[in-house]
């Protein structure tokens, strides 16, 4: 069972505001949810390679150009959906202490 | 026979022969929309002005006898996690409920090039992330068959919409049954392609390894003529691959698909899985029973039915159970009330993140970025993480396994039936249980077809055929017999 502390410190990891009402409901849940999980501790994973990715490419890339046009357009619409901007730029409540 | 119920194949025909026009078409689904969307919420918003200029457009092409792409003319509905531009897309959520797509998803782009008419936009679980439809933060969809019950999800939304009559077909993505379960519960067709086959740009992202875009439909021809639409390498997703044709795959028809004859001489040479771990404990024994007579239906026909074994079943929900949250927590990381969709107002910019996060997702979201957060959190990675990847290869071997023995896995899509709404709303894990047969498709990656085979009562169940990496032919092949042979 997850303590409240514990809940409390991966709500902030996830940047999720909780009330204290929350906190306890997902304190249930997400304890319940990991008792099943804990399924996984049956299986002999000795000498197994993990899978990422169900595919086997990898590498893929492209010529690096640019495709500056279509992007200069998007951009400026892109720019749009900030809800803070200022000068052609997103503005961002300061990071770090003066 | 109303326009509403008319397959791509017919919509087609009609048009070509001037039977009807794409404006009268598209006008009648509209007209049943308007009339039943109320009850059954499938649509969250309808694009009737861009509809009906589309339309407009086709027929002007078909008057002047130019010649017509592939689906001109023929509406869709799209899951609203796929961009179409101009239009809003919300993934069902509240933090993007005012977002407007500023481009088009590969997909969509694809399907306006072949004269698709989008008639709008589906309801979803919020980011794609439910069994049920009910966790859409503007409500639940109502299953057709009986509105007191859900229509699966997450692609609820655009399976109940193909069930109304609402379109002829939609889009659904499928990260862990999201097609296949809401096309059973409402007795539709789905088809979840392979892995790479369907490019994922303009999809909104919830756990990249495992999200696949695929069509819904009335028909399996339908979903065929969809899916080679949609098919191929693009260069806006890199996980995306050329789909390898496979020519000379001997079950293919050497003329005319729908002959008798040419049934039985498919399923002579088939040899159809039925994974032993499938059928134990907790499979509702009415589902059973119409899946194992529609196994024994395809017996009749000639088929070679073989107990295959995929041992790690009881794992694989598990293991998905910690890759798909894990993913998802890292992609949803990106609503911070920066850059678009909701924004909440605060101190510091710590405040922002909390308050907007907070306020902006609903409860399974939450819950999904909480156990992705803590399973890739440091000291619980190995134990967590790590090892569901490493279940996940030998999920992939068990497949491989039983596929050298077999030419297709037959399943149910679903252990029980279309449930109430609100049955399962307060008890998460039980919810989680209801994607047991579905899962393990999409971390192995393959294509997988759920087909109506039967009722309970009045209530749909859907068989599901599995099959070999870019094998979508062969299953689609497998499931248009069963369409052509019995009536359900």
């Amino acid at each position: 069972m997850l303590t409240k502390a514990e809940v409390q410190h991966i709500a902030k990891l996830a940047r999720l505001g909780l009330s204290e009402k929350e906190l306890e409901k997902y304190r249930k849940e997400l304890s319940s949810i990991l008792d099943y999980i804990e399924k996984l501790k049956e299986v002999d994973v000795s000498g197994t390679e993990p899978t990422s990715h169900p595919l086997k490419v990898e590498n893929v890339t492209r010529k690096d150009g640019g495709k500056t046009e279509a992007r200069s357009a998007n951009s400026k619409i892109l720019l749009e959906m900030a809800p803070d901007k200022k000068e052609g730029y997103v503005k961002v409540k300061q990071i770090l202490n003066q | 026979m109303s326009l509403t119920e008319l397959t791509i194949s017919q919509i087609k025909e009609g048009l070509e022969k001037k039977d009807f026009s794409a404006q009268e078409i598209c006008r009648s689904f509209l007209k049943k929309i308007k009339e039943k969307n109320k009850e059954v919420f499938a649509f969250l918003k309808v694009a009737e002005e861009e509809a009906l200029l589309k339309a407009k457009e086709v027929d002007g092409l078909i008057s002047k006898n130019r010649e017509v792409p592939l689906l001109a003319g023929v509406p869709l509905a799209v899951k609203d996690n796929m961009l179409a531009e101009g239009l809003g897309c919300t993934a069902g959520s509240k933090i993007l409920e005012n977002y407007i797509a500023p481009y088009d998803a590969t997909v969509v782009k694809k399907i306006k090039e072949a004269g698709g008419v989008i008639l709008g936009k589906t309801n979803l679980d919020e980011f794609a992330m439910g069994s049920s439809t009910e966790n859409s933060a503007f409500g639940p969809t109502r299953n057709p068959h009986d509105v007191s019950r859900v229509p699966g999800g997450s692609s609820g939304g655009s399976a109940a919409a193909v069930a109304a009559e609402f379109c002829p077909y939609a889009f659904g993505s499928d990260t862990g049954g999201s097609i296949r379960l809401p096309s059973s519960f409402c007795g539709v067709v789905g088809l979840k392609p392979t892995y790479g086959a369907v490019s994922r740009y303009g999809l909104i992202a919830f756990a990249s390894s495992l999200d696949q875009i695929g069509p819904i439909a009335r028909s399996v021809e339908d979903c065929r003529i969809v899916f080679n639409a949609i098919k191929g390498k693009d260069e806006m997703d890199s996980t995306s691959v050329e789909y390898p044709e496979f020519k000379n795959w001997k079950l293919k028809a050497k003329s005319g698909r729908s002959s008798s004859s040419h049934c039985n001489s498919i399923i002579k040479d088939l040899k159809i899985g039925i994974p032993k771990e499938y059928f134990v404990k907790g499979i509702d024994p009415e589902v059973e029973k119409v899946i194992k007579s529609a196994v024994k239906k395809y017996e009749e026909l000639g088929a070679e039915i073989v107990e295959v074994s995929l041992p790690h079943t009881d794992y694989a929900l598990a293991a998905y159970y910690i890759i798909n949250p894990s993913e998802a927590s890292a992609n949803l990381a990106r609503y911070d009330g920066i850059k678009y969709g909701l924004s909440m107002d605060g101190k510091e910019l710590i405040d922002v993140y909390l308050k907007t996060r907070g306020e902006g997702f609903g409860a399974e979201v939450r819950r999904r970025i909480m156990i992705g957060t803590y399973a890739l959190s440091a000291g619980y990675y190995e134990a967590y993480y790590l090892r569901a990847q490493k279940v996940r290869t030998q999920v992939i071997k068990d497949f491989e396994k039983a596929f050298q023995k077999v030419d297709a896995i037959f399943c149910p899509v679903s252990p029980v039936l279309p449930f109430k709404i609100g049955e399962k709303a307060d008890d998460p894990l039980s919810m989680y249980l209801v994607d047991v047969y579905t899962v393990s498709v999409n971390l192995a990656g393959l294509p997988a077809l759920s087909l109506p085979v039967g009722f309970v009562k009045e209530l749909p169940v859907g068989l599901q055929i599995i099959g070999k990496p870019f094998e979508e032919e062969k299953i689609l092949q497998i499931g248009e017999v069963f369409e052509k042979t019995w009536k359900i």
